[in-house]
C-alpha cells in the first residue's frame, strides 16, 4: 500500500507534455547513460530517470541528484534511437521541481542558476563580479574556487564595474512576463 | 559584405582575447561586424535550466534587434551564445504557438527568413576558404592542434545544424588550410563539463583531465576551440600544460595581425613557447 501511494499516476503525462517528448518509446537501450558525461555522478542514470517517470515515480525523480548534475550537453538527445531529448526533459524536470518548491538535492547548481539569471534581469548582461558574489553569499560557500576566480581577476578578465543595458527596463518586463509563480 | 553581430557577455571579461582576436581577423579579411545596438545576455545554460519560456525571450529580443538592423545575417563567435539563440530561432520556427507567446513577450515579429551563424561556419561557407587563405602570410606550418568543439556547436544537431555531431570536421578544414596538421583523436566533442566548475570543480578537473591528456595522447600540442567556457575550463582543469587557443587567435597568427601580445597575455597556459619553437611568434 505505501509503496502505491508513492505512484502519481498523472506524472509521465505531465512530463511528455512539458517536455514535448514522447517517453513510451524508451526501450532501455542504455545509449543516453553510456554517453552522458556526469552520470557516474548520478544518483540516478538518464535511463532510469526515464523508467521512473513511466512508473509514476515523480518524488523520487523530482528529488534527485541526476536533474541538477545534467548539464544540457544533449549527447544524449543526439544519440537517442528513439530521438527522446533527454536534456529538454531534464530542463522540464527542475522547472517541476521548482514549482512544486523541492529542494534542489544539488543545491550549489540551483543557487549558481538563480544568481546567474538575477545577473542579466539587474543590467540585462550577466556581470561576472557582482554574480559571482551574489552566488557565495547565497551558498555559503567561500572557499571553493577562489584560487582560479583570484587568477581571472589578476588577468583582468573580470571587469569590476557591471554594465547596465540601456533596455534594462524591457529585459526586465520580459523577466516578469516569463515568471512562472502567477 | 558584412555581417549583423552578436558579442555576448563574455566577450568583455573571460574571452576577451577571443573578441579581439576576432575583430582583427575581420579587419584583414575586410568584412565589416555591425555589432547588435543595446544586445542583452542570451540567457546562457542557467536559463534554460530554471525557465524554459525566458530562455527563448531573451535570445529572441536580440533576435528582433538584428532584424531591425538589416545588416546581413547574425554572427555569433561564443558556442553557447550561438547554441541559445538557435534554441530560440528553433521554436520560433517549428511551434506556432510558442512562436506567437514570444513574439506577444518580446514585442516584435519573426522573419523565418533571418539567419543565425556561427563563426566558424561564416569563414567556411560565407567568406570561404579561398579568402582565408588570400590573406595568409604565415602558414601555421609544424603546427599539431586537437580540434575542440566541445557541445554547444554540434548539438542538438536539429537545431545547431552546424557539422557532424560526432566527428566534425569544420575546425579541422580551416586549420588545414592555414597550413597546420590537426590531430585525428576522439574527443572532439566530449563535454568539458561547462559550468560545473563553479560548483563542482572536481568533476570537471576529471572531464578536462581526460580531454587534454588523449589530445596529447593523440600527438598535439595544443588544442583550438570556439567556446568562452570551454576554453576557461581546458586552460585552467588541466594539469598538462597544453596551450589552449581560441580559432580565431591562429587565424590571427596566420595573418600575422597586430597586437598577438595583448592576446597571449590573456591566457593562463603561455602559448608563446610553443608558439616561439615554431617560429611563428
Amino acid at each position: 500500500m505505501t509503496e502505491l501511494a508513492r505512484v502519481d499516476a498523472s506524472f509521465l503525462g505531465e512530463a511528455q507534455k512539458r517536455s514535448g517528448q514522447n517517453l513510451n518509446l524508451c526501450y532501455q537501450c542504455l545509449k543516453c547513460t553510456a554517453g552522458c558525461p556526469t552520470a557516474p555522478y548520478m544518483d540516478i542514470r538518464p535511463n532510469n530517470i526515464i523508467r521512473m517517470i513511466q512508473m509514476g515515480m515523480k518524488k523520487e525523480v523530482l528529488e534527485s541528484s541526476a536533474i541538477w548534475l545534467c548539464v544540457s550537453c544533449e549527447t544524449c538527445g543526439t544519440r537517442c534511437p528513439n530521438e527522446i531529448d533527454i536534456g529538454v526533459l531534464m530542463d522540464a524536470l527542475r522547472e517541476m521541481a521548482i514549482e512544486e518548491k523541492i529542494p534542489a538535492k544539488e543545491k550549489n547548481i540551483h543557487l549558481l542558476h538563480e544568481a546567474f539569471v538575477q545577473s542579466i534581469k539587474r543590467g540585462g548582461r550577466v556581470h561576472e563580479a557582482t554574480m559571482l558574489i551574489d552566488y557565495k553569499l547565497r551558498s555559503k560557500d567561500f572557499m571553493t574556487d577562489l584560487i582560479p576566480g583570484m587568477m581571472l581577476f589578476l588577468k583582468g578578465k573580470i571587469p569590476l564595474l557591471p554594465t547596465f543595458i540601456k533596455g534594462k527596463d524591457e529585459v526586465k518586463r520580459i523577466f516578469e512576463s516569463c515568471r512562472k509563480e502567477k | 559584405m558584412k555581417f549583423s553581430y552578436f558579442p555576448g557577455c563574455t566577450e568583455h571579461s573571460t574571452s576577451v582575447e577571443y573578441g579581439l582576436s576576432t575583430h582583427a581577423v575581420f579587419k584583414t579579411l575586410g568584412v565589416e561586424l555591425v555589432e547588435i545596438e543595446d544586445w542583452n545576455c542570451c540567457g546562457a545554460a542557467a536559463t534554460h535550466s530554471i525557465n524554459h519560456l525566458l530562455s527563448l525571450c531573451l535570445p529572441a529580443r536580440n533576435i528582433s534587434k538584428a532584424q531591425l538592423a538589416q545588416a546581413g545575417p547574425l554572427v555569433v563567435p561564443c558556442a553557447g551564445c550561438f547554441n541559445m539563440l538557435k534554441r530560440a530561432q528553433h521554436a520560433l520556427k517549428s511551434d506556432q504557438g510558442k512562436r506567437k507567446e514570444i513574439e506577444d513577450i518580446v514585442g516584435f515579429t519573426y522573419q523565418p527568413s533571418f539567419e543565425i551563424l556561427a563563426l566558424m561556419d561564416v569563414m567556411l561557407h560565407r567568406i570561404g576558404i579561398e579568402r582565408v587563405e588570400e590573406k595568409i602570410k604565415k602558414p601555421l606550418k609544424g603546427l599539431k592542434p586537437a580540434c575542440y568543439y566541445g557541445c554547444a556547436l554540434v548539438r542538438h544537431p536539429k537545431i545547431t545544424q552546424l557539422d557532424d555531431p560526432e566527428n566534425p570536421q569544420s575546425l579541422d578544414r580551416l586549420m588545414k588550410a592555414l597550413g597546420a596538421e590537426p590531430v585525428e583523436w576522439s574527443y572532439k566533442t566530449d563535454c568539458c563539463g561547462a559550468d560545473l566548475a563553479l560548483t563542482h570543480g572536481d568533476i570537471v578537473k576529471k572531464l578536462v583531465g581526460k580531454i587534454v591528456s588523449m589530445a596529447k595522447e593523440a600527438g598535439a600540442q595544443c588544442l583550438v576551440t570556439s567556446c568562452g567556457l570551454c576554453q576557461a575550463n581546458l586552460e585552467m582543469r588541466q594539469e598538462i600544460g597544453l596551450p589552449i587557443f581560441y580559432f580565431t587567435e591562429l587565424m590571427g597568427v596566420a595573418f600575422d595581425a597586430e597586437d598577438r601580445e595583448k592576446w597571449w597575455s590573456k591566457h593562463m597556459i603561455s602559448p608563446k613557447g610553443l608558439l616561439k619553437e615554431l617560429e611563428l611568434a
